[in-house]
């Protein structure tokens, strides 16, 4: 590096103060927003003409949260996340960051912006040339940071991420998630108030997927800072989110609170991406299912929901006693969610006194949703 | 004497190809650089400039270089003050050699993968640090190699130029070897001009290969 290069990047840059917007518009829980979507749309020129990536999101991501984005490809997640570094310009509405429109940025504000945003990739994203170490070290680097601060710095990321030991090897040395956790430490090197994570898991097996969420939540509970992801598994949602949205064609079809949207998808998309983590009914109950009773003695086959939204988990023998007769589990799980308990039973009840309306109407006093699927011998 | 001469003329062929090797290297990169950063969806959009410069490039690289040298003579003439010996081969081959060695390293800038610059911006690099600490770098194993080839290519287009009277391994074996029907003098420049582009090649592929990490 020449010498004029090397003073050019040791002064500091002035950092603009922005002007907040006007806060009269915003409903007071909203003023506490750390990143806010007003009315945002993203068309894109393609060679059948505009195309919408995204279409009238209106959206408040609170401080420090963990807010997941969840749609299926081409639904416009990573346009979406894209918008709140401006590494993608909205065609319309307006991205708001602690209450300030980043629309009319300059590159020098846009700099100043992206170094209190830390962003890791799908496919990680590292320099080939540098070491870990210079890859770390470099967003400190082209920010004039001292050299004597860098070290520091990067030391500290590097033990954070657990990977002190390899910081002279080159990104191709190292294995997917150690790779992840270079990213991470490099995202987090200006100390930035949020994370974005676009895919950050969705190249890694699940073993390293899970450390690397383990990592994420630590992060997020450890220095407070809010993190935005986009995925398109649903298991990462429930892992590590708080809140979720989803995306489907542009638009939000549907957002909530983890449990809510887990124990009770409205939209199908939500369900379709839902339903690799539910029980399916096994093929071969399904063969034997009959709509009608084909003898007095077949068993009712129940399913009962649990959304989470009930206060308490639910009471077994209770129910079973309400059932009556002989209660049989075919399959079910319960998961716990942000302290909900959701999921399904399926159940087969014989020898009961009652019919199959007043049994789903019985089970109704536990379960949030109850279906009667059958009758089976 | 023999000795004498092909000593000379190796050492004219090493000044016109190294010096002009040289400028086409200094010259090349910046060129390759605007190419690559001007295109469209570059870090500098600028479609006419990339057009023009595009334009400029194709149009001396589709030149052959017997017929680029003989045009450029008056230009030479003008830069260096004659059209003969080694500075005056020197011209038109760095001519020739900086838009042949640009386009190789462009294309070596353009493999660089864009999940790298968007990495870089939203790490908050400003667009010249994007060129100095990840473009460059990261394109520097291509760039050798493409340094390689191009000097072998100018290697063989310096004894072109020894053809109209610029000196080097190439004059000799024109006058000795073709005009004069001495096999051995050529024979003894074909050797020479065989061991010089093995070192090269080999040289230049081990850098190449010791740059890249991946």
């Amino acid at each position: 590096m020449t010498a004029a290069i090397q003073r050019r990047l040791e002064t500091p840059e002035p950092c603009p103060i922005p002007e907040p917007v006007e806060q009269t518009e915003l409903h007071p829980d909203l003023n506490r927003a750390h990143v806010r979507f007003i009315g945002l749309g993203k068309t894109y020129n393609g060679q059948q003409g505009p195309v919408a990536a995204l279409q009238g999101i209106d959206l408040a991501i609170r401080r420090g949260e963990v807010f997941g984005i969840i749609g299926r490809s081409g639904a416009g997640k990573s346009s979406l996340i894209r918008t709140i570094n401006r590494l993608e310009q909205p065609s319309t509405g307006r991205v708001l960051i602690d209450q300030v429109d980043i629309g009319g940025f300059d590159e020098d504000r846009l700099v100043t912006l992206r170094r209190r945003i830390g962003m890791i990739f799908q496919h990680f994203n590292l320099m080939s040339a540098k070491t870990v170490w210079q890859n770390v070290e470099l967003p400190l680097k082209v920010a004039g940071v001292p050299k004597e601060k860098r070290e520091r710095k990067v030391r500290e990321l590097l033990e954070l991420v657990g990977l002190q030991e390899k910081h002279k090897a080159y990104p191709a040395q190292l294995s997917g998630g150690q790779k992840q956790r270079v990213g991470v430490a490099r995202a987090l090197v200006h100390d930035p108030a949020i994370l974005l994570c676009d895919e950050a898991t969705s190249a890694l097996d699940p073993e390293t997927t899970q450390s690397i969420l383990g990592l994420l939540r630590e992060i997020n509970q450890r220095l407070g800072l809010t993190i935005v992801l986009i995925t398109h598994e649903m298991a990462v949602i429930r892992e590590i989110c708080d809140r979720v949205v989803v995306l489907e064609h542009g638009r939000i079809v549907e957002q909530g609170p983890v449990w809510e949207v887990f124990g009770n998808p409205q939209h199908e998309v939500s369900k379709t991406l839902l339903a690799p983590l539910q029980h399916a009914l096994p093929e071969e109950l399904q063969s034997r299912l009959r709509s009608q009773p084909p003898s007095s003695d077949a068993a009712v086959v129940l399913r009962l929901q649990f959304t989470g939204s009930a206060t308490d988990e639910p009471d077994l023998a209770a129910l079973f006693a309400a059932l009556g007769g002989r209660v049989r589990l075919l399959q079910g799980g319960i998961e716990r969610i942000q302290g909900h308990a959701l999921g399904q039973l399926l159940l087969a009840v014989t020898g009961s006194s009652l019919g199959a309306e007043e049994l789903r109407q019985r089970a109704g006093n536990w379960a949030q949703q109850v279906e009667v699927l059958g009758y089976v011998v | 004497m023999w000795f004498d001469r092909l000593l000379q003329g190796f050492i004219d062929t090493f000044l016109m190809v190294g010096v002009s090797s040289l400028i086409a290297l200094l010259a090349g990169i910046p060129l390759a650089v605007i190419l690559v950063t001007s295109s469209k969806g570059g870090i500098y959009e600028a479609p006419a400039l990339n057009r023009a410069l595009g334009a400029f490039v194709n149009l001396f690289r589709s030149i052959p270089f017997l017929i680029l040298m003989v045009a450029l003579i008056p230009f030479t003439r003008l830069i260096v003050g004659t059209t003969y010996g080694v500075w005056a081969a020197v011209v038109p081959l760095t001519i020739a050699a900086t838009p042949f060695f640009a386009r190789i390293a462009e294309v070596s800038l353009r493999e660089v993968d864009h999940g790298l610059i968007e990495a870089a911006q939203a790490m908050g690099c400003r667009r010249w640090h994007i060129v100095w600490h990840v473009l460059l770098p990261e394109a520097l194993p291509g760039i050798v190699g493409g340094f390689t080839i191009t000097l072998v290519t100018m290697i063989n287009s310096s004894a072109m130029a020894g053809a109209i009277g610029a000196g080097g391994l190439g004059d000799i074996a024109y006058r000795y070897g073709y005009q004069r029907f001495d096999s051995q003098i050529m024979l003894t420049v074909i050797v020479l001009l065989v061991v010089l582009v093995a070192f090269i090649q080999l040289g230049g592929d081990r850098l190449a290969r010791g740059l890249n990490k991946r």
